[in-house]
C-alpha cells in the first residue's frame, strides 16, 4: 500500500482501492474541522457522482463514511507518461464537459489524470466546487496550461490540442477569452529570463 | 556597506539603517489615525510632516557621510504616501551624493524574513493590512501561487474592531479578546485553490456582533476561521511545490495564534516553521534597505528619472539575482 500526504487530504492506494481521508488537522479548532472535513468528503462525493453521470469517466465511489471516501483503483497510465495531442483533445473535451455542469475541477493536471481502455479518468475531485461562472472556469485552464509547460517540451502543441477539443461543445468562446485575460493579468506574465 | 531605507506605503512610516549583517537601527513614526480607518491623504500629510524630523533621528546616530545607499520602498501602496517617501529619498540621494534604489515592498518582507531566519526555499505566507500572499520562488522570481480575492486579512481584522468600537490598530485587541474566547460560532470559510475571500467572513462576523454575541466569541470565531484558512493554503502550497519550509511575514504575523497554528500544521507534516522577530514583522526602513542592499549588490540601481513610484507593483516583476 503506498500513502500520499497531500495538502488536505491522505491518500492510501490498495490494490483493488484507493481511500481518500481527511484527517484531523491538528492546527484548527475541532468544531470547525468537522464542519470542514465531513462537508468537504460530501461536496467531493457529489462532484464526482455527477461527473460520471455526465460522461466524464471517473473512478466508481465504493463508500462514503463521515470523512472517508473509498473508490475504485484505475488501473492505467498516468496521462504524465502518455501524453499526446490526442490525449490533450480528449481531456478538452472532458473539461468542457464538467465546466457544462458548473463543475470547476481546481487542479487539472496530467498527475491527477488517468488513461485506462483509451479513457481519461479524472480521479482526484479534492479543489472541485460548483460555480457556473467564466472565471473559475478560465482559471481552470489556466492551471492546466501551466502544469503542461513544467512537464513537455511541446507545450504549445498540447495546449492548441486541448483548446480544439474544449471547443468541440460549443459555448466555450467566452472562457477562452476570458482565459486570455487571466494570462495578461501581472500575476501570470510569463518572463524572458534575461541575462547579466 | 551602510544602507539608509525609508519606508511608508502605508499608515507606518519607518526609516531603518542596515550593512551586511547587522541592523544598526529603526526609527518609527506611524500614522495613527483619529476615528476610522487609513485615510491616504491624511496618512500622506503625517508622512510629509514627521519626514524631516525621522531623517534627523537618524543622522543623528549615523552620520550622511557613512551611508553608502539609499533605499526606499517603491510600491505597492498608497499613490500619496509612496510619493512622499519618494521624495524625500531622491533628496537624500542627490543631497549626499550616493545612489538610489527602489524596492518592492513585498520582496522586502520577504527577504528580510529569510535574512533574520534560517529560511532557504521557503512557501511565504505574506500577511498584512492590504496584502495576503503565498508566495514562493521559481526560477529567478518569486511567484504568488495564491492570494486574496478582496480585501487583505488585516483590513478585514481592522474594519471588524472598528464595528466592534476597538481603537486602531485593531490587530493586537482582536488577538487579546480571542483568548478569552470560549465559543465557535461557524462562519464563513472560503478557500479556493490556493486563493482566500475574507469580506464575507468580515460580514458574517459584525452581524454576529451585532446579534450581542460576546465580543470575545466574536474575535475567537472570526480568529479561528480566518488563520485556518491562512493555514490551509500554505499547506497546500507546501504540498504542491513539495517544500519543507514556511515563513510567516507581514504585520499580522505578530499575531501568536496564527503562528501557533502554522507551527502546528508544519510540525504534522515534518517540515520547518519560520517567523522574524516582531520589529521586523510589520512595515520597517531595515527591511527596505536591506533588499536595496542586496539589489545594488546585484546590479540594481534607480536612476532620479526612473524612481517613479509604482502603486500596483508586483513582487513576480523583480528579477531576483541572488540566492
Amino acid at each position: 500500500m503506498k500513502v500520499y500526504l497531500g495538502g488536505e487530504a491522505e491518500v492510501r492506494i490498495h490494490e483493488n482501492e484507493v481511500e481518500k481521508i481527511r484527517r484531523q488537522k491538528r492546527y484548527r479548532i475541532l468544531e470547525l474541522d468537522e464542519i470542514l472535513r465531513k462537508s468537504r468528503t460530501k461536496t467531493e462525493a457529489k462532484i464526482i457522482s455527477i461527473a460520471r453521470r455526465n460522461g466524464v469517466p471517473t473512478p466508481l465511489i465504493l463508500d462514503v463514511d463521515g470523512d472517508k471516501i473509498v473508490m475504485e483503483r484505475i488501473k492505467g497510465e498516468p496521462v504524465k507518461m502518455v501524453m499526446n495531442t490526442e490525449v490533450s483533445r480528449e481531456i478538452g473535451r472532458m473539461v468542457a464537459k464538467l465546466h457544462r455542469k458548473g463543475i470547476i475541477h481546481g487542479d487539472i493536471t496530467p498527475m491527477n489524470l488517468i488513461l485506462s481502455d483509451n479513457r481519461i479518468f479524472f480521479i482526484d475531485f479534492g479543489l472541485s466546487f460548483i460555480e457556473d461562472r467564466v472565471e473559475p472556469k478560465g482559471v481552470d485552464l489556466h492551471v492546466y496550461f501551466e502544469s503542461l509547460k513544467a512537464s513537455f517540451d511541446n507545450w504549445r502543441e498540447l495546449r492548441e490540442a486541448f483548446i480544439e477539443g474544449y471547443r468541440e461543445y460549443g459555448g466555450t468562446e467566452d472562457v477562452l477569452i476570458r482565459l486570455q485575460q487571466i494570462e495578461e493579468r501581472g500575476r501570470y506574465i510569463e518572463r524572458v529570463e534575461q541575462t547579466g | 556597506m551602510i544602507v539608509l531605507g525609508i519606508e511608508g506605503t502605508a499608515w507606518s512610516l519607518s526609516a531603518g539603517v542596515v550593512d551586511e549583517n547587522n541592523i544598526i537601527l529603526i526609527e518609527n513614526n506611524p500614522y495613527i489615525p483619529r476615528e476610522g480607518g487609513i485615510h491616504p491623504r491624511e496618512a500622506s500629510q503625517h508622512h510629509s510632516d514627521s519626514i524631516p524630523d525621522l531623517i534627523s533621528k537618524v543622522f543623528s546616530n549615523v552620520s550622511p557621510e557613512e551611508v553608502d545607499l539609499i533605499a526606499f520602498s517603491q510600491g505597492p501602496g498608497m499613490g500619496p504616501c509612496l510619493r512622499i517617501v519618494a521624495t524625500a529619498a531622491r533628496l537624500i540621494s542627490l543631497k549626499l551624493k550616493k545612489p538610489l534604489v527602489g524596492v518592492n515592498h513585498c520582496l522586502a518582507h520577504v527577504e528580510v524574513g529569510r535574512w533574520r531566519t534560517q529560511a532557504e526555499n521557503p512557501v511565504v505566507l505574506y500577511v498584512s493590512g492590504g496584502n495576503t500572499q503565498i508566495i514562493a520562488r521559481r526560477g529567478n522570481y518569486y511567484r504568488v501561487f495564491g492570494e486574496t480575492l478582496d480585501i487583505g486579512i488585516g483590513n478585514g481584522i481592522d474594519k471588524l474592531a472598528r464595528h466592534m468600537g476597538l481603537k486602531h490598530p485593531g490587530g493586537p485587541r482582536i488577538e487579546k479578546l480571542a483568548e478569552s474566547g470560549r465559543e465557535y460560532h461557524e462562519l464563513p470559510y472560503v478557500v479556493k485553490g490556493m486563493d482566500l475571500s475574507f469580506s464575507g467572513l468580515v460580514t458574517a462576523a459584525q452581524r454576529l456582533y451585532d446579534n450581542k454575541v460576546r465580543m470575545e466569541d466574536v474575535a475567537f470565531s472570526f480568529q479561528e476561521t480566518a488563520f485556518a484558512m491562512l493555514t490551509e493554503v500554505t499547506e497546500r502550497a507546501l504540498a504542491y511545490l513539495n517544500l519543507d519550509e514556511a515563513l510567516l511575514v507581514g504585520g499580522v504575523g505578530a499575531n501568536k495564534r496564527l503562528q501557533g497554528m502554522l507551527r502546528t500544521m508544519c510540525k504534522d507534516r515534518n517540515a520547518k516553521f519560520f517567523c522574524p522577530p516582531n520589529e521586523l514583522m510589520g512595515d520597517n526602513g531595515a527591511m527596505i534597505a536591506y533588499t536595496g542592499l542586496l539589489m545594488y549588490r546585484h546590479g540594481y540601481e534607480t536612476r532620479v528619472e526612473d524612481s517613479a513610484v509604482k502603486p500596483d507593483f508586483r513582487i513576480e516583476d523583480v528579477e531576483v539575482r541572488w540566492d
